[in-house]
């Protein structure tokens, strides 16, 4: 288990982690989303001992941070951003080294060594130089020296950057697999990555927790309730003498579509209209094509929570880690907020199309 | 430490670096005991052993300059120090894999003597004492080199930084001759010492009264000596500076025949606190 409590890290006058507190569950995967620059690398490396903390407390497995380094890095396999290699090392030789320096038994290292090759698919590689591997092998080379001896907790900071499509799922999957007996941390700025992998996902911006659930909590507490019904009718008149007769819209939008009538129902507060609908379509005779929420996914809550310029601190001792309140959301006219929207929009679309080019 | 030493020292031979570095001193000193023992007919060897000390200021920052600037360069200082290895061992492992790289036309040296001796004449004892002190002389050489390189990414900057610094120790009875034997430079010499001491310990204490405290003894101190004793302290900065001397061992021992227990202990006590340094040099960037 991790407990990191109220971590700080400023360079000078510059504040990358503003009072960062999560905790992570032994067993699970679990992602840090942010854009770049929201201090997700910095975590990583407060958490591994790389770089000192100016405030708060890291415990990992009972083990302080700054009291029991040693036990900590015991227990912790990092890959940072930049895979850390000796270029001028094969494969085989550089994980005997890093199996050498974690004080792996003698008798074992060999075959933990050839172990994560084989996991990794590195055996065919294992006498070329580091020098002259491909930038996907290389990223295959740092995350077998940071499962090497299977610690307890792995750390890997954009585990699938560099790989092609087919290397994507691989290496997922084998993530998917080492989280039965290991806690995973990971980080991609690709939403779609941490959807699939991650059993909770900790959303970071600007050094700030905006948001700490599993991908169900985190998508259906910015779900609103707005419905978008398409009926088989091409009478205008039918159409808004059923709305009338239903309670609770707040308004609605009509337009004629193909297949008859496309109707977006905003209802008043959170209610859910999805039967009342149904029940009046059904007794005014009107064939109901189809029916839906409107928002959903991941990408909303993400374009929503990173596109605010002024986020709410998130209260550390708040009692539901998935307490995200629809109202924090960014959906303002302010320009600023605009303006990083359309960035992260382009981002998400990048992310789209990776998606896109993984499940191909 | 031993992880870190094995490596090093195969990656010196993988990139060619520890054979350039052998045979180039060798080569050197090849040439220097030609030229004065072989055609000069200079009895001993520890003669061009100490003719080459320039050498080394030129070449020890080449074998250290990658040490810890490219660890730093590659991001492999990452692995370094989230595994459980002590930063001291990694440093200890560096330092050992350059000595034995530094020892290698060390021990071919050796040979010289023996060339010598059978052409009648020489000095096992002189001769074998002064290539002794020439590896405590390189374990210093290297341990400054290394501190420097723990200061920059950059290996040039480490390269030509360490023999900048190099040369400056080598050359620094010459620069404490520069000092005139006056009661004021004398003054003012320790007050700048003084000074540079209250600076260095009221920033690791973090409190400026250490500082101000160091400075106000130091400078009562050097008021009272000024005026009590004037002749005596008139040479006290020029006899404490040249205390320091990196090249006084060396001539101990070529020059006067003397075996310097003193000199071999003042070159163990600055590689360990190079050594100290730089650990210090990277935890500190560790933990800005």
């Amino acid at each position: 288990m991790i407990e990191v409590t109220d971590l700080v890290k400023r360079y000078g006058s510059h504040t990358v982690l503003d009072h960062l507190s999560f905790t992570v569950n032994d067993g699970q995967i679990y992602g840090f989303l942010g854009p770049n620059g929201a201090g997700k690398s910095t975590t990583m490396n407060i958490l591994t001992g790389y770089i000192g903390m100016t405030e708060g407390s890291v415990t990992i497995n009972g083990h302080d941070l700054l009291e029991e380094p040693d036990a900590v890095r015991r227990s912790i396999g990092y890959l940072p951003e930049q895979p850390p290699l000796y270029t001028d090392m094969t494969p085989q030789e550089y994980l005997s080294f890093a199996a050498e320096l974690k004080r792996l038994p003698r008798a074992e290292r060999a075959d933990a060594v050839d172990q994560v090759m084989e996991l990794t698919q590195l055996t065919s590689m294992r006498n070329r130089l580091i020098r002259n591997l491909s930038k996907g092998y290389r990223q295959r080379v740092g995350l077998a020296q940071a499962i090497l001896g299977f610690p307890e907790v792995i750390i890997l900071d954009e585990p699938t950057v560099g790989l092609d499509p087919r290397q994507i799922i691989e290496i997922r999957s084998l993530i998917r697999s080492l989280a039965e007996k290991h806690t995973v941390i990971l980080s991609s700025h690709i939403l779609s990555e941490v959807q699939e992998v991650c059993d909770h996902i900790l959303i970071l911006h600007h050094g700030r927790l905006v948001a700490d659930g599993t991908p169900e909590e985190l998508e259906s507490s910015l779900r609103d309730n707005t419905l978008d019904i398409t009926l088989r009718t091409s009478d205008e008149c039918a159409v808004r003498g059923l709305l009338a007769g239903i309670g609770g819209i707040s308004y609605s939008e009509l337009a004629p579509s193909r297949d008859g009538y496309r109707v977006t129902v905003y209802p008043e507060g959170d209610a859910d209209l999805r039967e009342p609908v149904f029940r009046a379509c059904a007794a005014a005779g009107l064939p109901l094509l189809g029916m839906q929420f409107r928002a959903a996914g991941l990408e909303q809550v993400f374009l929503k929570l990173v596109t605010d310029e002024d986020l709410p601190r998130q209260d550390p001792s708040a009692e539901s880690p998935a307490d995200i309140s629809p109202d924090s959301g960014g959906t303002t006219d302010a320009e600023p907020a605009a303006e990083a929207s359309e960035q992260t929009a382009t981002e998400t679309e990048t992310d789209a199309a990776e998606k896109e080019g993984s499940e191909a | 430490m031993t992880a870190i030493y094995k490596r090093e020292l195969r990656s010196y031979f993988n990139s060619m670096l520890g054979y350039v570095f052998a045979a180039a001193v060798t080569l050197v000193l090849g040439l220097f005991f030609t030229i004065y023992n072989l055609r000069g007919g200079h009895p001993y060897f520890a003669f061009s052993l100490s003719g080459t000390i320039m050498i080394f200021a030129f070449a020890v920052p080449l074998l250290t300059m990658k040490s810890m600037a490219e660890e730093r360069r590659s991001r492999t200082d990452q692995m370094l120090l989230t595994y459980p290895v002590s930063v001291a061992g990694v440093i200890l492992g560096k330092f050992f894999a350059m000595l034995t790289v530094f020892v290698i036309p060390m021990l071919i040296s050796c040979l010289c003597p023996l060339v010598i001796a059978k052409g009648g004449g020489g000095s096992y004892l002189i001769d074998y004492s002064t290539i002794f002190l020439f590896l405590f002389l390189g374990a210093m050489f290297i341990s400054v080199g290394m501190y420097v390189s723990s200061l920059t990414e950059s290996q040039l900057i480490a390269a030509v930084a360490g023999m900048v610094v190099l040369l400056l120790m080598l050359l620094w009875d010459t620069l404490v001759s520069f000092i005139p034997p006056t009661v004021a430079a004398s003054a003012v010499g320790f007050l700048i010492l003084f000074a540079l001491a209250a600076l260095i310990f009221a920033r690791s204490a973090g409190h400026p009264a250490v500082g101000i405290a160091i400075f106000g003894a130091g400078a009562i101190f050097t008021i009272l000596c000024g005026a009590m004793a004037s002749r005596w302290f008139a040479t006290a900065l020029t006899s404490f500076l040249g205390m320091f001397s990196v090249y006084g061992p060396v001539s101990n021992f070529v020059s006067n025949y003397v075996f310097d227990v003193k000199g071999l202990l003042y070159y163990c006590v600055m590689t360990a606190v190079f050594l100290f340094l730089t650990v210090q040099s990277v935890q500190r960037c560790q933990y800005r």
